[in-house]
């Protein structure tokens, strides 16, 4: 293994993008950031820009309207980039299947790493899906 | 021989490998500070050079946009011009036999390019963002150097000479500047103006990470931004130990005064790091009326005590 992925492991940078979710996936991200988990032990931390991105974090239905802006953010990540599809609604669109809006799970458009399910997910579940996305490396 | 010497003293002690060690450690005692304000546990202290090597080993993406010579240019140019002002600050602190006439003005001179650096390299960006972050920056800029440069020349002003050894050697004779007035009301100048310098909170509307998404850091990837960073942390090193050199007497190896130094320096740091965690940001506007306002005013006020002789 590579002293970069190595280091990669070490430092994960989550750029964290919500393409339609109802907020309660986002408020549990937080959670993580909180004293009581804090996910910097690990060297994790939120970035406010895709380029600085190792883990894109995607939470909610893919929409319509999100779908290309969702593919070009893909395409601007710098490699290697894990992808995370969170909550009920990234694995397989929730309650919202059946809108008129939304074009399917995320792994139909763009490659999917590892799936943390719940609605919303716990802290805990979250912690557990960032080691096996870290572990597959 | 002499040239090489200079080389090596440039590139590894006290240049570049040294700067960028200590200011990486420094940037972990940010970190870890922080952490502990908000009752948190934080990152290891290995953790910044961990995200430098990882940062190394990611895909470089340029916009399509972008003027490729400015925008990867400019950290390396901002890279060099830190590294610089940390190896003549050290040299001069180490030896005071290689001080040379204007040296302060000189370091002052050259802690400004790596802000200058960021300007154009986010101006190159081609991103909206990155745009307005550089104007950000370039306002800031013309904010703070006003009262930094009065709160230095007040030094210059009581040792009567712009030399680094000069001014180490006064406090040894004189006492440290802290211990007069206008050294202290200047002190706090400083430290204000190196907080923005080091675009830190409450100042650090240029790359505002929750605002505009970086601002001038926002379309750097990879190498770029690690150069970037190892810009931000040679600057957190050298901020400090130019402030200990003016107004507090100077760092040294020698003997029990090597405990001090680092005394002295954590200190500047953790007041750096305070001020930084118990703040909001500000508006550039609030933040350019706060520097040619009641920093000038204060500055003016020490460099009044100065001429007075206090």
């Amino acid at each position: 293994m590579s002293l970069a992925l190595k280091a990669l492991k070490k430092s994960p940078w989550v750029f964290h993008v919500n393409t339609g979710a109802c907020n309660n996936c986002d408020i549990e991200i937080l959670d993580c950031l909180t004293p009581r988990f804090d996910v910097e032990r690990f060297g994790v931390v939120l970035v406010g820009s895709v380029r600085h991105a190792d883990v894109l974090l995607i939470s909610g239905v893919v929409t319509k309207n999100i779908l290309p802006r969702l593919k070009r953010l893909y395409e601007a990540a710098p490699k290697p980039i894990k992808v995370v599809a969170f909550g009920a609604c990234g694995l397989r669109c929730g309650i919202f299947r059946d809108a008129y809006n939304v074009v399917g799970p995320l792994d139909k458009h763009i490659p999917v790493d590892a799936y943390i399910p719940g609605c919303p997910p716990k802290p805990e579940t979250i912690i557990s899906g960032l080691v096996k996305v870290l572990s597959s490396l | 021989m002499q040239a090489f010497m200079y080389i090596v003293k440039y590139l590894v002690f006290p240049g570049f490998l040294f700067s960028a060690v200590a200011g990486l450690m420094t940037t972990w005692v940010d970190r870890k500070v922080t952490a502990r304000i908000q009752y948190r546990v934080g990152p290891p202290w290995y953790q910044p050079f961990v995200d430098t090597a990882k940062l190394l080993g990611k895909e470089v993406v340029v916009p399509a946009g972008a003027q490729h010579t400015g925008f990867l240019l400019m950290p390396i140019i901002g890279l060099a011009a830190a590294t610089l002002a940390s190896t003549i600050l050290w040299l001069v602190n180490l030896n005071p036999d290689t001080s040379f006439v204007g040296d302060t003005i000189v370091t002052l001179y050259i802690m400004t390019v790596p802000a200058i650096a960021l300007i154009i390299g986010g101006s190159a960006s081609a991103n909206p963002l990155g745009a307005l972050g550089a104007s950000r920056e370039m306002k800031l800029l013309f904010g703070y150097e006003l009262p930094l440069w009065i709160a230095v020349l007040t030094t210059v002003v009581k040792v009567q000479s712009f030399s680094f050894a000069k001014i180490l050697s006064y406090q040894d004779y004189h006492g440290v500047m802290l211990g007069s007035a206008s050294g202290v009301i200047a002190f706090i100048v400083a430290i204000l103006c190196s907080q923005a310098k080091l675009c830190f909170i409450p100042f650090d509307m240029a790359e505002a990470e929750t605002e505009i998404a970086g601002g001038t850091h926002i379309e750097y990837s990879g190498a770029p931004l690690a150069v970037l960073r190892l810009n931000t942390a040679i600057m957190y090193f050298v901020m400090p130990i130019f402030l200990i050199t003016l107004f507090w007497g100077g760092v040294s190896f020698i003997g029990w005064r090597i405990l001090t130094s680092i005394l002295k320096y954590v200190a500047i740091v953790v007041i750096m790091v305070l001020i930084k965690n118990t703040n909001p940001r500000v508006r550039i506007e609030q933040a350019v009326r706060f520097f040619w306002g009641p920093m000038f005013a204060l500055s003016v006020v020490a460099m009044i005590l100065a001429v007075l002789g206090h």
